[in-house]
């Protein structure tokens, strides 16, 4: 099945169309560029190079799969929004997968690691798996700090650990960012199955700011 | 062969989607008009909140547009061109609307239209009245803008006469409001409570009204502070403050200023028509008195229904269509959105 992958969680802007089958997958097309401020400008137009570079067109996608985070918020939602309304337009499901999951399914080292992506505000988003690459832990937001008694000479994977490699001290391993092939193998096996997606939520991890009001101001001096 | 418009509206706290049909003569029709508000999530905050108003727009977004084809009986294909409010706006309200838009014409293979917002409040009177006279004038009122506008072509002309120096008329509305402790949105409460007031109680400022002002501008600010200073004032003094009175006074002078101003651009302009449309254009005292002086001064006043008043999707599609017939060249897939994007830009 001719699966469109998107990822717009960290600061690469990412899709591609993968072909996916039982015995593994194929990338027929795929664009990135890492460029924290155009998702919303690039994501379309490079849907639509990496179909044409595929030598496929859109109707003949039989599914999308969308990193849903997480991710700082504005980025995000410019992917997540664009993988709801093609699934829409297109009448085929999208299917949500954590981005940094994304990450971890192109990550082979044989043994436990963390995928640590940057959450800006001096934090990170960070997950840990085990050796076969299922998650164990996360993903959560956090001071690098607080990471650093388990990241100390373990494999991380994600721009987050490069970013903050003073503090975390982790082996750092690729890839920086979730690849198309990964976000479909994090997705195959609902897409295999034809399971029913589930909702495109993001992940956001944290609340919105936003304070209450107190009592209006005084305007008088006296 | 008439054609379909699809119009996204995210620039503030509604998310709207919009169906019209686009007749060979020119002439729009509405076929949907759904929208799905935030307004609830920002009433304890006191405004809009732009990360929530995000948030809300992406849950939205894809609900609303089903809603609005499965209401004017439409399948997506059917659909000949997109637009969406490119700005201006909440930067990342509006990126939510502009990045669904762009797929939703990626995957239907249909021309895009990046308008602006402002145009469409004027544009959708066309849905309720019929093809505007050029030229004619419209007055914006809102919670986030006010404006005066000569319009010689809602797709491509329109000239702005003068605008607020500080708040929005609805922003006013809503800080009066707070010191009365009325709810939020401020505009619907004290247009209630000054039914029951003497709106010649309280002779509240008219700002930018001085024979030096700038004499198509606004200013809300004077009028927000001395409704403030009153009402301390009265407190202080231990009086009941009355609340009626309040609102009916600073209604009438907010009522009072837009409409002087707009009737003496009318008039010094010679342009016959008026249309006032935003948000604030459903205040009662604001039509009533526009419809009286208007009548006075020979002026045809336009004033769409409430529902297509305050932000929606019909009034995107609306200027969308009315943007298609005049021939626009279509925007890039890879268009921005702009959050102060000027009124005289009318596509992107
Ligand atoms: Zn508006």
């Amino acid at each position: 099945m001719l699966v469109l992958a998107i990822d717009t969680a960290t600061p690469a802007v990412t899709t591609g169309v993968v072909a996916l089958e039982r015995a593994g997958t194929t990338v027929l097309g795929t664009r990135v560029t890492v460029d924290p401020r155009a998702h919303g400008e690039l994501l379309t137009p490079h849907v639509l190079e990496a179909t044409r570079d595929a030598g496929v067109t859109p109707r003949e996608l039989a599914a999308v799969v969308c990193g849903s985070g997480p991710g700082p918020y504005t980025g995000l939602r410019a992917g997540m929004v664009t993988a709801a309304a093609l699934a829409h337009a297109l009448g085929i499901p999208a299917h949500p997968v954590c981005s940094l999951d994304g990450i971890a399914a192109e990550v082979d080292t044989g043994e436990p690691f963390l995928v640590i992506t940057d959450a800006r505000r001096r934090e990170v988003y960070w997950a840990a798996y085990d050796a076969s690459g299922t998650r164990t832990d996360g993903p959560h937001v956090a001071p690098p700090a607080e990471l650093a008694a388990r990241a100390t000479g373990r494999p991380a994977a994600g721009h987050g650990a490069e970013l903050y490699r003073d503090v975390l001290d982790a082996r750092v391993v690729g890839p920086a960012y979730p690849g198309v092939a990964g976000l479909v193998a994090a997705a195959a096996p609902e897409l295999l199955a034809g399971a029913e997606p589930a909702p495109l939520t993001p992940r956001y991890l944290r609340r919105p700011d936003a304070r209450e009001p107190g009592r209006p101001k005084r305007v008088s001096t006296a | 062969m008439s054609r379909i418009v699809m119009g996204i509206e995210s620039s503030c706290d509604e998310t709207g989607v919009g169906l019209v049909r686009l007749h060979d003569d020119g002439t729009v029709e509405l076929l949907a008009d759904e929208v799905a508000s935030s307004v609830e999530q920002h009433a304890r905050f006191g405004g809009v909140v732009p990360e929530v108003a995000s948030r809300a727009h992406l849950e939205a977004m894809v609900p609303t547009a089903n809603r609005a084809f499965a209401a004017a009986g439409l399948e997506l294909s059917d659909v000949d061109a997109i637009a969406v409010t490119a700005g201006p706006g909440l930067a990342g309200a509006l990126l939510v609307g502009v990045a669904a838009a762009k797929a939703y014409a990626a995957s239907l293979d249909v021309p895009l239209y990046g308008v602006n917002h402002l145009a469409g409040h004027i544009a959708v009177d066309t849905l309720q009245h019929g093809p505007l006279p050029s030229p004619c004038l419209a007055l914006l009122v809102s919670g986030g803008h006010t404006q005066l506008l000569r319009v010689d072509d809602v797709a491509g002309g329109i000239t702005e006469l003068g605008s607020t120096v500080d708040d929005a008329a609805g922003e006013a509305y809503d800080k009066v409001a707070r010191v009365l402790g009325l709810p939020y949105p401020g505009g619907p409460p004290i247009d209630r409570a000054a039914r029951e007031g003497d709106p010649a109680a309280i002779d509240f400022p008219r700002g930018m009204t001085g024979p030096r002002d700038p004499k198509f501008d606004f200013s809300f600010s004077g009028l927000k502070t001395a409704v403030a200073r009153w009402v301390e004032a009265a407190e202080r003094r231990g009086e009941e403050v009355p609340v009626a009175d309040v609102a009916a006074s600073f209604q009438e002078a907010v009522a009072d200023v837009l409409t002087a101003k707009a009737v003496r651009a009318a008039t010094e302009l010679g342009i016959g028509t008026l249309v006032i449309s935003g948000g604030v254009a459903a205040n009662s005292r604001l039509s009533a008195l526009a419809a009286q002086r208007c009548a006075e001064a020979g002026i045809e006043l336009r004033v769409p229904r409430p529902r297509l008043c305050t932000d929606n999707g019909a009034m995107i599609a609306a200027l969308g269509a009315h943007v298609l017939a005049s021939g626009a060249k279509p925007s890039g897939l890879d268009i921005s959105a702009h959050p102060a994007l000027p009124v005289e830009t009318v596509t992107v």
